[in-house]
């Protein structure tokens, strides 16, 4: 099924508790060599049939709206996933 | 964005330093004296500036100015409320200090409870940051207020939160109101501290100026308080906890001190996110250093966190420190030094540490995984050195920056349209005329009342808090006051509860902060707590205005007053101005917290009628009078004016008195205070509380205290309450109203059976009735019907 993949992360000087837990984390499993995490999200939006410009549009539009806290977060990508 | 001035030389010898960062040292500034600084875009005005040049002798270095800018901004210097806060602790009598044992100034006040404990409690704001990102603002405003209460040397134990939305019907409430909530639940569950309480109103005048306050409260043992200072000279000074970032960065100054116009939106800062986990981690690791005696002074990092926590240790301390502020750990390794002391990052402490404690100190810190740094010493010489790799940026004596910031006597009035306001009374106005005087009409004026967005059920919002987290919790929302258990053993413990009527105040600015600390008073006492302490959020416009600035002073005035003469003093509180947009500001709201003390939380009064008390009388203590301006009827017919309820603080006193040797003698099973709504409000809150009915009769009020059955029922007159309780106890409890000769009046009783109000009197058609079930649906939906997600979920499905 066509899918617009939206991807949000946290402003990068902005503090991302989640992804400081995670950097924490690490180490104590093992893995060494990673001095920072940050954690965002990502997001599938299906569409059914074709992706038209117009859709494209209007999922930047939810990214940039709805889907991010523009005070907090950024969006990193609005793109077109070919096999998901 | 501090280092402007040597970013843009504007002279030609500016262009001495190129390091890194562009540091401006204390030597650059000397040699360079006409380069300009960004000062009014840090909010200094220009009198302002030249006082920091004159202390200085020469131009600020760019972080010094960034350290001024902070702490002299409005919010943390009270430059404008400075000269009417002294009245809290100038109008006190030895009577009232008894208890008190930390007063205003420190992070909290501190009262004893008695049996070696100690109780610290303070209300703050966090309105301009709610309402930029509501669910931040909110969490960091309880995340700050806990860490006020810790830095006393207290365990944290409950939370409250007075909050004020826009009207209830805008879309933008929809948008703060479930950001703010969501923060508070989402910040405060997660320490797992119980939210005990608050108010929850809704008044176009706070659309674009919502108020968030937060109250916290803490206990301690006498032995474990600590106070802010730096004392003994080469005594370690340390940075702990989270790591600073750009959070926040010129929110202290720029935040408060400016309006939320459109056409200045780069003033919005960076907002704060919080990290409740490391806060959790950062409360059990600062009790540890508290009950091993590691530290000699600690203080949280909250607005202006570095700039404020180095001065004021500083100078309350020996009065000299010495810091290297590359020592500081940073998030955001790209932060300026004039960034770093600005820096407004969460869950952060400062703390002054002898040599000799460092290696317990660290043993500490590694124990849970808090990060910490060294970054210098307490020293004698009088100043506060800050170096940035070995260079310094700022040397100042530290009680210029903390302590001896500006004062202004800012010129106030009785504004021209005070008496007009007064003079249009609801009952001479068209909203006044053709009342509900019928049994019909009375009873739906009833229903139209509780369903009303600020009489409504908030306990969709309360039951996103976590009440009983802890299990210390005797009583929460809706009861009258949120009561905690301090001692598990004696039962010793608190009630809290905090008020305030923006509309009363808007008629009468010093009456009206008295009202609200007699309702916040009285609601401890009729949960059966004495009263014992106040502590004050005190929400203004622009004190820049003369007409606000009256309402300010009236406000201060009043609530001063009113504890000389209730007897309880103010420990400490916080003063949140500039609460307007577009000119237009918010009603003055004074909010007021009163804490008072249990012997015995068991003893504590429900204000609902039982479900076994069936039979039970039912009393109204007081008088009532024709006082419907600013009330919650007038509102529902959308009128303001006149003058608000008389005040009667000895009234108050007494009623205080009997309701609280009532519930200690157990003669009452329920008590209710009258506030907002009047009788009617009372009697259906109590009903709601469990589900019990109730049968009354106006006749014998409306002839005692010469009212009409409309004004018996909606009137907002102060000093009363209603209460319940076994016939076997009538005689002893009027004795003893009698005897303190405070007016009461057995209204009727409790119907546990009716399953409805039914409300008798000298009307036409002689009694109205309301069923439970009916007045439960109205007065339970009105606001999950706006903020709920059901509507919206059935839209997605519908294809809507």
């Amino acid at each position: 099924m066509p899918t617009i993949v939206v991807e949000v992360m946290p402003k990068p000087e902005i503090l991302d508790p989640q992804g400081k837990a995670i950097a924490n984390a690490l180490p104590h499993l093992g893995f060494t060599g990673f001095s920072g995490v940050r954690q965002g999200k990502r997001f599938e939006l299906e569409v059914q049939g074709e992706i038209t410009d117009e859709l494209l549009d209007s999922a930047r539009k939810a990214a940039a709206e709805m889907l991010s806290n523009p005070v907090i977060e950024d969006v990193v990508s609005v793109t077109v996933a070919e096999d998901i | 964005m501090t280092e402007h001035a040597t970013d843009q030389p504007t002279a030609p010898e500016d262009q001495v330093q190129q390091t890194q960062f562009n540091i401006d040292t204390v030597v650059n500034a000397a040699a360079t004296p006409d380069t300009e600084l960004p000062w009014a875009e840090l909010g200094l005005k220009e009198n302002e500036y030249h006082r920091i040049v004159q202390i200085l002798g020469r131009r600020p270095t760019a972080a010094e100015l960034a350290m001024y800018s902070v702490m002299w901004s409005e919010h943390c210097s009270y430059k404008s409320s400075k000269v009417h806060l002294r009245q809290f602790g100038e109008k006190v009598t030895d009577q009232m200090k008894k208890d008190l044992m930390v007063g205003i100034g420190e992070n909290a006040g501190v009262t004893n409870l008695g049996d070696g404990w100690a109780v610290t409690f303070k209300i703050e704001s966090h309105n301009h940051p709610s309402y930029v990102e509501p669910y931040q603002g909110a969490a960091t405003g309880i995340g700050g207020i806990v860490r006020d209460i810790i830095s006393m040397g207290a365990r944290p134990v409950a939370v409250m939160d007075p909050l004020r939305f826009g009207d209830i019907d805008h879309p933008d409430t929809k948008r703060v109101l479930p950001g703010v909530v969501s923060g508070i639940g989402g910040y405060g569950n997660s320490l797992g501290l119980p939210n005990i309480g608050g108010e929850v109103v809704f008044d176009a005048v706070y659309q674009q100026n919502p108020l968030v306050n937060a109250l916290a409260v803490g206990v301690l043992k006498h032995e474990d308080l600590r106070l802010a200072n730096a004392s003994g000279v080469g005594n370690k000074v340390v940075l702990f906890g989270a790591r600073t970032g750009g959070d926040g960065i010129g929110g202290a100054s720029v935040l408060a001190s400016e309006s939320f116009d459109d056409t200045k939106p780069s003033k919005r800062p960076a907002v704060q996110v919080g990290d409740p986990f490391a806060e959790k981690v950062l409360i059990e690791c600062c009790l540890e250093l508290f009950h091993n005696e590691l530290v000699e002074g600690i203080q949280d990092l909250g607005a202006a966190g570095i700039s404020c926590a180095t001065s004021e240790l500083a100078s309350n301390g020996e009065g000299g420190m010495h810091v290297e502020l590359t020592n500081v750990l940073l998030r955001d390794p790209t932060l300026t030094p004039g960034e770093i002391l600005m820096s407004e990052s969460q869950e952060r402490m400062m703390a002054v540490v002898t040599p000799e404690n460092v290696e317990a100190f660290e043993a500490v810190m590694g124990k849970w995984g808090v990060e910490y740094s060294w970054l210098g010493e307490v020293t004698d010489t009088g100043r506060l050195i800050i170096e940035w790799d070995g260079a310094t940026i700022v040397d100042v004596d530290p009680r210029t920056v903390a302590h001896d910031g500006p004062v202004y006597e800012r010129p106030y009035h009785r504004p021209a349209w005070q008496d007009q306001l007064q003079a249009d009374t609801f009952r001479t106005s068209e909203a006044g005329q053709s009342l509900p005087a019928s049994a019909e009409e009375l009873g739906e004026a009833l229903m139209e009342l509780m369903s009303s967005a600020n009489m409504a059920d908030v306990s969709w919002i309360t039951d996103q808090y976590d009440r009983f987290v802890g299990g210390n919790t005797a009583l929460s929302q809706p009861d009258d006051a949120g009561v905690i258990r301090v001692d598990e053993e004696t039962g010793l413990g608190v009630g809290l509860a905090t008020d305030c009527n923006g509309r009363y105040a808007y008629l009468d600015p010093y009456a009206g902060a008295q009202l609200a600390l007699a309702e916040a008073y009285r609601n401890v006492a009729t949960a059966g707590a004495v009263p014992m302490a106040v502590s004050d959020c005190l929400n203004f416009g622009s004190p820049e205005d003369p007409e606000i600035m009256w309402q300010f002073a009236e406000a201060v005035r009043g609530l001063a007053e009113g504890c000389q003469a209730l007897g309880i003093p103010v420990t400490g509180g916080n003063v949140s101005l500039y609460n307007q947009t577009a000119g237009r500001a918010i009603h003055p709201t004074p909010v007021v917290g009163v804490l008072g003390r249990f012997d015995d939380v068991a003893r504590r009064t429900p204000s609902g009628f039982q479900r076994w008390a069936d039979g039970q009388a039912i009393y109204l203590l007081g008088t009532t009078h024709d006082e419907l301006d600013g009330s919650e009827f007038a509102r529902l017919r959308g009128h303001l004016g006149g003058t608000p309820p008389r005040v009667d603080l000895v009234a108050e006193k007494t009623l205080g008195e009997i309701l609280i040797n009532a519930s200690r003698d157990g003669m009452i099973d329920a008590a209710h205070d009258l506030s907002e709504g009047g009788l009617a409000a009372g009697l259906a809150e109590m009903s709601l509380r469990f589900g019990v009915g109730s049968r009354t009769a106006l006749d014998a009020l409306c002839e005692r205290d010469g009212v009409d059955p409309f004004t018996a029922l909606f009137s907002e007159s102060q000093a009363r309450a209603l209460v319940a309780l076994p016939r076997s106890e009538e005689l002893r409890f009027t004795d003893m109203t009698t005897a303190r000769g405070f007016p009461a009046l057995r209204l009727g009783v409790v119907d546990a059976v009716s399953g409805g109000i039914e409300v008798s009197g000298p009307f036409h058609g002689g009694s109205f009735g309301i069923g439970l079930d009916e007045l439960k649906e109205a007065w339970s939906s009105t606001i999950p019907a706006r903020f709920g997600s059901g509507p919206h979920l059935e839209a997605i499905i519908d294809g809507d």
